[in-house]
């Protein structure tokens, strides 16, 4: 298994030089950096003449991508403009990202894995159906859309009562940390059961189907019957024998999940205004800097082929079957 | 299953599992281990396979109700000139900021500068199914051709194009597309839907490929190429007729992930933009008055929300129809 | 022979599909005493193995159901037995062995722990050492080698007769009374079989156990049997020792499956299949369900409309003109002489 590990990050290696490859290769052909600049009035030439010099804009495409890369993960990754670097908001972003996704993540696989394994065992009962059509409203209901449901109901119910239960916008309150630990814990809670509930709620849908699939199909399957036939209580039979079956494609399919995650959140980011990797993100595209959508890129490849890896590793650690040596 | 927007796209491979689950016990049944008799198998009176679809699908009320109503939406959009009480973008004040309400058939209330929102819902709804309709078609042509020409050829070029294809799944979908859309999209319908369908081939590609690799090796496909029948032909009479099925299902899901996906990046600024109506523009405008106004936001993601319904119900009903392992009840 | 520890009693079960119900076992019965090797035979879907799941509570319900029926284990009715005790009865009682031992064993948890768990479940003093020595034990019983390794292994680790040893292994862990064998070997290569059928008939022989060994294989059946009960379209049609089955078949269903057989007596004959195909369990025939593919037949019209009893007793047959099988026997013999002769002059 170690080496298995070790051998997937090798590998791993030329895909993250390739993927840089093509980010540059991509993002210098569909987004002169300094188209936006251009526009700007109060950008001079000479700013301009500094940038080209900087970045080597008047060089081709790879030797551009030579001097991007090799400063790619260092202080002299900057913006085009402002010449700041980019890594340490990028590195807050992705702290305040891994935050909510970790919740949300824990809190859609369990709530999923629950109602899948219970549709499957009550198949065709009224709970299956309720289940079933509540998650195609799930693939129906616009995340945007319900994200803002949520904060209409939510700031509603604050003008109606003057309640405040939870906020809509942001991480923290203002000067809410010299009010001490516990109460920092409370209000940053506060911000982010609105995010994590958007989220989770995407995530519970598919999840849950899955759960159902595998769940059922591991239930007709012959070992279930040789458990029964051992006298084992029902409880043992699903929960021990036909859970830990059913579990495999739900994990896996989770853990391949987090590393999108991780540069997904952009909807739910941007309309909390959570300032993590989404927002991040929206904001730099706004904002139209080449050098930093390129460096989040970057980090969500990155986090991707880790979560493709976590994947691997969890289906072989749950799947006897699988061997990697 | 339809893919929303904020999830891997990988996500939207599940049907293998919930295939496997409709093997029911009625395989038991087709089991004959003595093998001595053919069995007389399950008598369909000689109903041709689209006469057993259709009748199959129309047993699916869920589905047929939600092809009644995906209709009257479609059809009432096609026809805003006419039934439209109001032009799309005709602002007027006196009539500005009004709850939704029957008089001067404001159904849907007016936004702060008086314009319609019943009017411009149903302009936007057109726009909404224009794109999706044109997502799907050009990403069904793109994902049969790369996936039939990865399965039927196999080798080398189905390994090339099968990396390819990962290479897709690997990045970060909606981000990908907001970049993408942003520089080359520039807010017209058509070309963000040739953006949207550049992301969306990949889910088909890898079933068609997955049909043709299996339907390639039937004795009836090998039969016809011993007779020298042209690849042509061969793909086109004998295999695509048989991964019709599962093109048309995805085909119809992959409408309602683009209508998603589409009002989600008009939301955020980066679909389609005025002067083209969209309905994720519209929320998106009726953002700041979530409460004062909330009708602003509301209909727009109804309509939304109804028919991204009604397409997957329509889709669930056709895979169940086109399922040959389900029997007609 | 001694009173029989498993009786089943006129058991009736149906299910309902969405094409209307199957009749899949209409009135059962057969018994075995301890140390007696019942054999169960029949084409495929004649509900032989809906037969003994039902009677631990095995099938799937809904959409199945018990209509009526008594399953007697030693006197006492498995049938509407509350799950908690009925599940005293699994393993610890009666034992079984499946079809397909590749699918039969759980693929995540080691083989051992999968026979170990009968074990503990059983025996509420046990320990898991305990447990693991048993195990080893068993396995070595029936003829695992390397017992202590392959313990840990988990099943895609095993090969198909290994696995079908360890199903064995697990179905007498706690030398239930009763072990019911459905079709053991059915999966198994040609080699393997004999080998696993010698295991399956050791395991019984030293507990004094019953043995219901569902199979297609007549070879089997007249191996290892001791007596025989026919299934034809949920019934039994006919009930005997082997030598009565094989020598004086007393329905023509039963001569019909010896006809198939591909060795009748040692010299290899023409296969000849029952002519027709085996019933819907949906729509069965009116009258006997066999008639329209039953050489007595002769269109008579007591076929069409009566059902024909089983009679009780150890030989029996449900069919109304059994007393016609005589001459039809004769005829049969003589043929296959001509048959035998025409071979040896080609
Ligand atoms: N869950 C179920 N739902 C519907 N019908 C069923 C179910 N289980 C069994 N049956 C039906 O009951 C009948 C008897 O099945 P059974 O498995 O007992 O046959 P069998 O004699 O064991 O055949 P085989 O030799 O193939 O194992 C079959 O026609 C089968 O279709
Ligand atoms: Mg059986």
């Amino acid at each position: 298994m170690a080496t298995f590990i070790l051998r997937r990050i090798l590998l791993s290696i030329p895909v993250l030089i390739i993927s840089t490859v093509i980010i540059f290769w991509g993002m210098t052909e569909i987004a002169d950096p300094l188209s936006s600049l251009r526009l700007l009035p109060n950008v001079s030439q000479q700013t301009i003449q500094n940038i080209v010099d900087r970045k080597h804009l008047d060089d081709p495409w790879y030797v551009q991508y030579v001097f991007w890369a090799k400063d790619l993960f260092t202080e002299r990754n900057t913006t085009a403009l402002g010449n700041n670097p980019i890594w340490p908001d990028l590195k807050r972003a992705a702290g305040n990202t891994v935050q909510l996704i970790a919740i949300s993540e824990v809190i859609a696989i369990t709530t999923a894995v629950w109602l899948g394994v219970q549709s499957a065992k009550k198949q065709y009962s009224v709970f299956d159906y309720t289940t079933t059509t509540v998650s195609f409203f799930g693939f129906s209901v616009p995340i945007f859309w319900f994200a803002l449901m949520l904060q209409a109901l939510v700031t509603g119910l604050f003008l109606w009562t003057g309640f405040r239960l939870f906020y809509t916008f942001g991480q923290s309150s203002f000067d809410i940390a010299s009010q001490g630990w516990w109460a920092v814990l409370i209000d940053r809670l506060q911000h982010m059961v609105l995010p994590i509930t958007t989220l989770a709620y995407v995530n519970i849908a598919t999840y849950s189907r899955f759960q159902r699939a595998s769940m059922l199909e591991v239930l007709n399957a012959d070992y279930i019957r040789t458990a029964r036939a051992k006298g084992l209580s029902e409880r043992t039979v699903t929960m021990k024998h036909g859970l830990r079956n059913a579990l495999i494609p739900v994990v896996t399919l989770a853990a391949i999940n987090f590393g999108g995650l991780l540069g997904g959140a952009v909807i739910t980011e941007t309309i909390f205004a959570w300032p993590g990797m989404g927002k991040f993100f929206f904001d730099a595209l706004s904002q139209g800097d080449a050098y930093t959508i390129m460096s989040w890129l970057v980090v969500t490849a990155i986090a991707i082929i880790i979560g493709n890896l976590l994947a691997d590793i969890a289906y072989g650690w749950l799947d006897p079957r699988i061997r990697y040596d | 299953m339809t893919d929303q927007v904020e999830r891997f796209p990988s996500a939207r491979a599940d049907s293998d599992v919930e295939e496997a689950v409709t093997q029911s016990a009625l395989d038991t049944m087709a089991r004959d281990d003595l093998d001595v008799l053919e069995r007389e198998g399950l008598e369909i009176e000689s109903l041709t396979q689209w006469q057993l679809t259709r009748r199959k699908f129309f047993q699916h009320k869920l589905a047929v109700g939600s092809l009644i109503l995906l209709l009257i939406i479609i059809l009432s959009s096609l026809f805003a000139e006419q039934l439209a009480p109001y032009p799309f973008d005709a602002p007027n004040v006196p009539d500005r900021s009004l709850a939704p309400t029957l008089t001067d058939n404001h159904f849907f209330g007016t936004d702060k500068i008086g314009r319609d929102y019943f009017s411009r819902t149903l302009y936007g709804t057109r726009t909404s199914i224009y794109v999706a309709f044109f997502v799907s078609f050009l990403s069904t042509g793109i994902g049969v051709i790369v996936g039939g020409i990865a399965g039927y050829y196999g080798k080398w070029i189905d390994n090339l194009l099968m990396r390819v294809t990962d290479l897709f799944f690997t990045l970060p979908f909606l981000p990908v597309l907001m970049i993408l859309a942003n520089f080359w999209g520039r807010g017209n319908p058509i070309r963000v839907g040739i953006v949207l369908a550049f992301l969306f081939w990949t889910t088909l590609a890898r079933i068609v490929r997955g049909e043709f690799l299996s339907l390639r090796e039937k004795e009836y496909v090998e039969a016809a190429k011993a007779l020298g029948a042209s690849d042509a032909r061969i793909i086109f009479r004998h295999i695509l007729p048989n991964a019709l099925g599962a093109i048309i299902v995805n085909a119809t899901l992959t409408v309602a992930t683009a209508i998603l996906v589409e009002a989600a990046l008009s939301f955020l600024g980066f679909g389609i933009q005025p002067p083209f109506p969209a309905l994720g523009k519209l929320i998106s405008d009726g953002q700041d008055a979530l409460t004062t106004q909330w009708w602003l936001a509301v209909f727009p993601g109804l309509t939304i929300v109804a028919i991204a319904l009604c397409i997957n119900f329509i889709g669930d009903g056709l895979r169940d129809a086109l399922d040959p392992k389900q029997r007609v009840k | 022979m001694a009173d029989s520890v498993l009786e089943i009693k006129d058991l009736v079960v149906e299910f309902d599909t969405t094409d209307g119900v199957v009749h899949a076992v209409d009135g059962v019965s057969y018994e075995v005493a301890p140390g007696e090797t019942l054999g169960v035979v029949g084409e495929s879907g004649s509900g032989k193995s809906v037969t003994v799941m039902s009677a631990l509570g095995l099938i799937q319900m809904p959409p199945g159901r018990i209509v009526r029926g008594e399953v007697l284990y030693n006197g006492r009715n498995l049938i509407g037995l509350p799950i908690d005790e009925l599940r005293k009865i699994r393993n610890k009682e009666i034992g079984m062995v499946f079809q397909d031992p590749m699918t039969s064993l759980n693929p995540v948890f080691t083989v051992g722990d999968q026979i170990a768990e009968a074990i503990l479940e059983h025996n509420a003093s046990a320990t898991e050492l305990e447990a693991r020595k048993r195990t080893i034990g068993l396995l070595e019983r029936v003829g695992v080698p390397n017992a202590e390794r392959r313990f840990d292994q988990y099943p895609h680790e095993y090969s198909g007769g290994m696995r079908q040893r360890a199903m064995i292994a697990m179905a007498i862990a706690n030398d239930p009374a009763v072990i019911i064998a459905d079709e053991p070997t059915t999966a198994l290569d040609v080699t393997i079989q004999a080998q696993v059928l010698d295991v399956l008939k050791d395991a019984t022989r030293e507990t004094h156990a019953a043995l219901i060994l569902i199979t297609h294989d007549l070879g089997v059946v007249a191996e290892l049997v001791d007596k025989v009960a026919v299934m034809y379209a949920g019934k039994v049609v006919e009930r005997g020792s082997v030598e009565e089955i094989f020598h004086a078949p007393r329905h023509p269903y039963t001569l019909g499956l010896m006809m198939s057989l591909p060795r009748l007596s040692g010299e290899i004959k023409k296969l000849l299949p029952i002519a027709g195909n085996p019933p819907s369990l949906l729509n069965r025939p009116a009258g006997c369900s066999f008639h329209p593919r039953c050489r007595l037949y002769h269109g008579r019209e007591i076929c069409r409309t009566d059902v024909p009893e089983l009679p009780g007793g150890t030989t029996a047959a449900a069919c109304h003109f059994t007393s016609e099988m005589a001459a039809e026997l004769e005829r049969e013999a003589a043929e296959a002489g001509i048959a035998a002769e025409g071979g040896r002059i080609g």
